[in-house]
């Protein structure tokens, strides 16, 4: 009845999960209980839980990512605390049991549940409207494609308290994933938890392909796209070519599992090899997907506060079209160790170093955009600078690891991890706080604290230092990752500078936490009246702040990169049209919010090995997905007089809104130099 | 107020900096003590000294551009549409490609110089050493003498090492840090590796590869020694009451943390090639790597 | 290119400014189709690997009956015939013959389903199921994905038979037997593959 699913597998021995579980717990009551006294159900499932709005769903997104973040952080911290202890013949808190699951959570849920979401939920929010479009071209996938991706979050959260979760990195090597060496539920949560978020993220990319190739507006072809579109673009194909070899690999683990098969067992055949390239395969590109629209970001925030085009347009889109297919050509590099053969590895190797070349003709083209400009210390522009000088450390350790001899001696050491989250740290993660703090206006209608959007940046940006710099010490002194306890004393300091660096960090987090709150209780006095906050480039700061459900109520003509200060140029930015038009939406509905909780108890079943329900679960989202196949009516109609009050409503608060001299006076331009 | 925030910057990178480069005690990748981590040292300070080039230039203007172009500096000029360079554009393609060419050629011929299975020709006849990794432990056969160990190897230093390598659990890797490269150990599957001791020494070999609750544990000593000691100590190993059969080898191969360093005075006759065929037909003898490392192996041993 | 200023330019569309859904549902698909072609081309791969895997147990000299295998062929290759027939008659707005292909589209898949069942059943019967070997769990899962492909297909048309019957040839529903025919052809290129590379390759 309920499959291998007992009161037994909730760890009550365990002092700290149950801490957590009950710290959680309680955070969810209070939340739910907030909820209904102030009677906000209603609202919150009309406008939020079945919403199928670009905007909103992006909400979503960066909110689970947010979430998502603390609890990849708290392992972080639970493991840099382990290790300042677990020195000598010290064990320190964290037996080895809880300790493999904690670095298998963290990894698995800031790849997986904090970047992706973030990227995600960024690209939902900006890109129709970067575009000048009203939504995406499936918003009712798009609703599918959110509550797939919490319900895979939502299983890495039940197995804190239900059974057990991974312990076997978030890479799952086999033979270690399979049956024989991981018998318990963890590796099984892991793989369901992966394989459901791969398939909402899959759905998203075709979604967005279809938005940005079918529904830009008149005028803008290709080459006059905001270069966040274009980066969005890129990690979007790398994202439909990527993901299905994920999910083939995922699943052919998931046969062995489940039904004895010997794809990468160690016996009767198998070939565990396999599994890591084919792991690699989507693993290399998935480090681009990440990190691209961080790069898109930049891109945006550079040029808008440095008051300038950005610096050669063609060639940063080349540049990042070279970076999207040089990414297929560099797996092995994960595993140059695993001896195949001197030939392969260089081949690899050299194509891993050529990736270096058009990210940092990226890096150059950033600082030659600030160049010849006017540059405004805004938090988005913070984390910008600390990305640019942060992160060619990292691009320089890639390229020192993407040797082969080099990276015999330094594989799987602490260098590589501090390697890889040098890229990112200051790579992604500073381009989503970037993305997040210069968009928030757009979306919530007025302007987040700088002052203490400052005061995070600057503890991040120390904290990151203090936290990696030593791990890249520690590689070179020939640390492993993922020690539970080591014997090297002289290792020691330097992880507890690591784990002061941490303490920077959460001091950073809780920072932006009350940039929330004190932004939230001010919001009153620093409303965006005008939707353009930053004196912004692209379209997006044509609209209202936020903007109506529709964004644009006529789709405007593009003449030139970066449209809308082309308009502004002409005088055209803000003109009424003559007469508005109906407008067309899709429909809320229940079905994507209902497709997830199955898919979450489909999962759950799974991973207990509950068959009947499992079926049940399945056969039910099936029906759900032909019945609303078959459903031809998901529209809506705005009539014209309901578009033309929102706008008439949109035209007053403009007028209201005091000419912006501080910044029209540092903008006065001057003859181009001769360079 | 901002400058100062800048040079709080500059001076805690240069702190960094100045512990990275101390080479305080304990960097053993820059201190290593045999010619394989010689040159792979070598690598990684031609990669970073090349990649300088373009990483001092990036911090430069990372810096001095926001400073000198800062919104209140009426003083610099303002040029809000040039957006193009073709002077600027062919440097930073060009010297980019120029380094990676310069590096990748390094790459390339290091990494066939220092393909694992590539013997070392010191002139004198290599010690063989047969590594098994277990949970969560490491069974060491020496083939030619009839003995094996738990946990720790021994060997004479400037003789080149010649290890053979496979695994009784999962994926797991075989590293002494301070003489260069680790393999991977793979069960079923046999990878290779050729190392040499410049100098007597006890130096730390373990597992880089996460292999399940008692990874922490697989450490061992690699020792290497001078060539009467190293004699000495195979003697030593012959009189150990233990004998490594397959009842013993079955025991051995149970989960453990933190087994005890154990000498076995014999050994099952071709055990070694017993474990790899335990996964199958299909595995016998499967070589991974470099094939004309191993056809080469297998006409030297005709030879003997 | 000068604006006047006085007046903004709008989209120029027809009566509502609203998506091509219809071109934009068929694009989609054709995405969604290139991403199942990387899926297959991963399992292809895998089975490459491991495709002389056989830990001692049977090959595909022993397990493969190429005459089986041929007719098994033809129901599919014949369905995707009758599937374009389908397609021609749907143009033409001919709901009848739209219907009546359909069915005999539908019954050939399902003897091509019946008769892979059938092959699986007999394989594990005889001690030759996915679990034997790694060539036989890259075998099954290959063949075996193909088939749950179909399958859904399979399921699909039946709904589609059923949406055409009440609702008649309306855009929507052409739009989507559009999509499910990509579909059906899409999965008759990966049979050839299949059988091209496990069968045939199998066999020699």
């Amino acid at each position: 009845m309920f499959g291998r699913l007992s009161l037994s597998v909730i760890p009550f021995n365990d002092p700290i999960v149950m801490g957590a579980v009950g710290g959680a717990t309680l955070i969810g009551l209070a939340i739910l209980f907030l909820i209904t006294y102030y009677r906000k159900w209603p609202y919150l499932w009309k406008e939020w839980l079945t919403s199928v709005d670009h905007k909103k769903i992006g909400v979503m997104y960066i909110i689970l990512a947010l979430i998502m973040l603390l609890r990849g952080f708290s392992d972080a911290i639970m493991m840099r605390s382990q290790q300042a202890l677990a020195a000598g013949g010290a064990q320190g808190y964290l037996p080895p049991d809880h300790f493999n699951q904690v670095f298998s959570a963290h990894g698995t849920i800031m790849i997986i549940f904090m970047a992706m979401p973030f990227l995600v939920g960024l690209m939902n929010i900006v890109v129709p409207q970067q575009i000048g479009a009203r939504d995406v071209a499936f918003p009712f996938l798009n609703s599918v494609s959110l509550w797939l991706t919490i319900a895979g979050a939502l299983l890495v959260m039940t197995s804190l308290a239900v059974g057990e979760f991974s312990k076997a990195g978030w890479s799952g090597y086999a033979p270690l994933t399979e049956l024989q060496y991981s018998p318990g539920s963890g590796v099984d949560y892991w793989m369901w938890a992966f394989q459901i978020a791969g398939i909402g993220s899959l759905l998203s990319a075709i979604n967005f392909l279809v938005t940005i190739i079918k529904m830009r507006a008149p005028g803008m072809t290709f080459m006059r796209m905001p270069i966040f579109v274009w980066a969005i673009l890129f990690t979007l194909v790398l994202m439909i070519f990527a993901f299905p070899v994920l999910t083939a690999a995922l699943a052919m683990l998931t046969l062995d599992r489940y039904l004895g098969m010997h794809f990468f067992t160690n016996a009767l055949g198998g070939n565990m090899m396999m599994y890591v390239n084919l792991f690699w395969m989507w693993g290399h590109p998935e480090v681009y997907i990440v990190v691209l629209p961080a790069f898109g970001v930049y891109s945006e925030v550079v040029a808008t506060f440095s008051g300038k085009r950005l610096f050669a347009y063609k060639s940063l889109v080349y540049a990042t079209a070279a970076i999207m297919v040089l990414s297929f050509t560099v797996w092995v590099h994960h595993f140059f160790t695993m001896g195949a053969g001197p030939k392969v590895n260089a081949v690899f190797g050299v194509a891993t170093m050529m990736i270096a070349i058009p990210t940092g003709v990226k890096v150059f083209n950033w600082l030659f955009t600030m160049y010849r400009g006017r540059v405004r210390f805004t938090s988005p522009m913070y984390w910008t600078l600390g990305f640019i000088v942060t992160f060619v450390i990292g691009g320089m350790t890639g390229v020192l690891l993407a040797s082969p001899p080099a990276d015999y001696v330094l594989h799987n050491s602490l260098f590589l991890i501090a390697h890889f989250h040098n890229m990112l740290i200051p790579g992604a993660l500073f381009g989503y706080l970037a993305g997040y703090a210069y968009w928030f206006p757009k979306v919530f209608g007025f302007r987040l604290n700088e002052e203490w959007g400052k005061r995070s940046f600057w503890c991040w940006i120390i904290g990151f230092y203090l936290a990696f710099m030593p791990l890249y010490v520690l590689g070179v002194m020939g640390m492993p990752r993922r020690m539970q306890h080591y014997a090297e004393t002289a290792w020691q300091p330097w992880l507890i500078i690591a784990a002061g660096g941490t303490a920077v960090i959460m001091l950073g987090i809780f920072f932006q936490g009350i940039q929330l709150l004190v932004s939230i209780r001010d919001r009153n006095a620093n409303r965006d009246l005008s939707g353009d906050p930053w004196n912004g480039r692209t379209l997006e700061w044509s609209t209202s702040s936020p903007p109506a459900v529709y964004n644009f109520a006529r789709i405007p003509v593009v003449h030139d990169i970066d449209a809308f200060a082309d308009m502004k140029e002409k005088g055209a930015a803000y003109q009424r049209p003559d007469r508005y038009q109906d407008i067309l939406m899709p429909q809320n509905t229940p079905i994507g919010f209902i497709i997830g909780v199955l898919t979450f108890l489909c999962g759950f079943a799974l991973v207990w090995y509950i068959w009947w329900l499992a079926i049940l679960t399945a056969v039910a989202i099936i029906v759900l997905v032909i019945a609303r196949a078959a459903d031809d009516d998901t529209e809506y109609t705005i009539p014209a007089a309901e578009v033309e009050r929102i706008e008439n409503e949109r035209y007053r608060r403009l007028a209201s809104v005091a000419p912006q001299e501080e910044i029209e006076e540092q903008l006065t331009p001057e003859p181009l130099p001769q360079v | 107020m901002k400058r100062n925030k800048y040079f709080l910057l500059v001076g805690l990178l240069s702190l960094g900096a100045a512990f990275f480069l101390e080479g305080c005690g304990g960097m053993v990748l820059f201190d290593p003590k045999g010619p394989i981590g010689v040159t792979e040292r070598y690598v990684i300070i031609a990669a970073i000294a090349l990649m300088l080039i373009v990483i001092i230039p990036v911090f430069i203007m990372g810096f001095w551009f926001p400073w000198r172009y800062r919104a209140s500096n009426k003083k610099a000029p303002y040029s809000p549409k040039w957006d193009h360079s073709v002077k600027i554009e062919l440097t930073i393609w060009l010297v980019p490609v120029a380094i990676v060419i310069a590096l990748g050629t390094l790459a390339w011929i290091e990494t066939h110089n220092l393909d694992p299975y590539k013997p070392i020709d010191a002139g004198v006849k290599p010690v063989s050493i047969e590594a098994v990794s277990l949970d969560w432990k490491w069974l060491f056969i020496y083939p030619d003498r009839n003995i094996a160990t738990v946990n720790e190897i021994v060997f004479p230093a400037n003789v080149p090492l010649s290890f053979e390598i496979t695994s009784d659990t999962v994926m797991t890797s075989f590293f002494i840090p301070q003489l260069g490269s680790q393999i991977y150990a793979m069960p079923g599957m046999r990878t290779r590796l050729h190392l040499l001791a410049h100098e007597p020494g006890t130096y730390t070999g373990q597992n880089q590869q996460f292999s399940g609750n008692g990874y922490s544990d697989m450490r061992f000593n690699a020792i290497a020694t001078s060539r009467e000691e190293f004699e000495a100590w195979a003697r030593k190993a012959k009189q150990s009451p233990d004998k490594l059969d397959l009842v013993r080898f079955d025991e051995l191969s149970k989960p453990t943390s933190g087994y005890p360093v154990t000498y076995f005075s014999s050994v099952e006759p071709g055990l070694f090639d017993h474990i790899m065929r335990k996964y199958g037909p299909a595995a016998t003898g499967r070589e991974n790597g470099s094939a004309k490392y191993a056809s080469r192996r297998m006409t030297a041993a005709s030879e003997e | 290119m000068t604006t006047n200023a006085s007046t903004m330019e709008f989209k120029q569309a027809g009566e509502v400014e609203s998506p091509d859904t219809v071109a934009n549902h068929a694009f989609g698909f054709w995405i969604y189709l290139m991403s199942d072609l990387v899926l297959f081309s991963t399992i292809f791969a895998t089975y490459a690997v491991l495709s002389h895997n056989y830990a001692g147990g049977p090959t595909g000299k022993d397990l493969f009956d190429l005459k089986y295998t041929f007719v098994e062929t033809m129901f599919l290759l014949f369905s995707s015939a009758t599937c374009g027939m389908a397609m021609l008659a749907m143009r033409d707005g001919k709901k009848g013959m739209v219907m009546g292909w359909l069915v005999v589209t539908f019954v050939l898949g399902l003897g091509f389903i019946s008769m892979e069942i059938n092959e699986f059943y007999h394989m594990i019967r005889q001690g030759a199921g996915p679990d034997r070997s790694a060539f036989l769990s890259a075998f099954f899962t290959l063949v075996g994905t193909h088939g749950a492909h179909v399958s859904f297909g399979l399921l699909w048309m039946a709904v589609m038979m059923v949406q055409v019957m009440v609702k008649g040839l309306t855009t929507p529903a052409q739009s989507r037997l559009f999509r499910l025919s990509m579909f059906w052809h899409f999965l008759d290129i990966v049979w050839i593959g299949v059988f091209t590379v496990v069968y045939l390759m199998g066999v020699m």
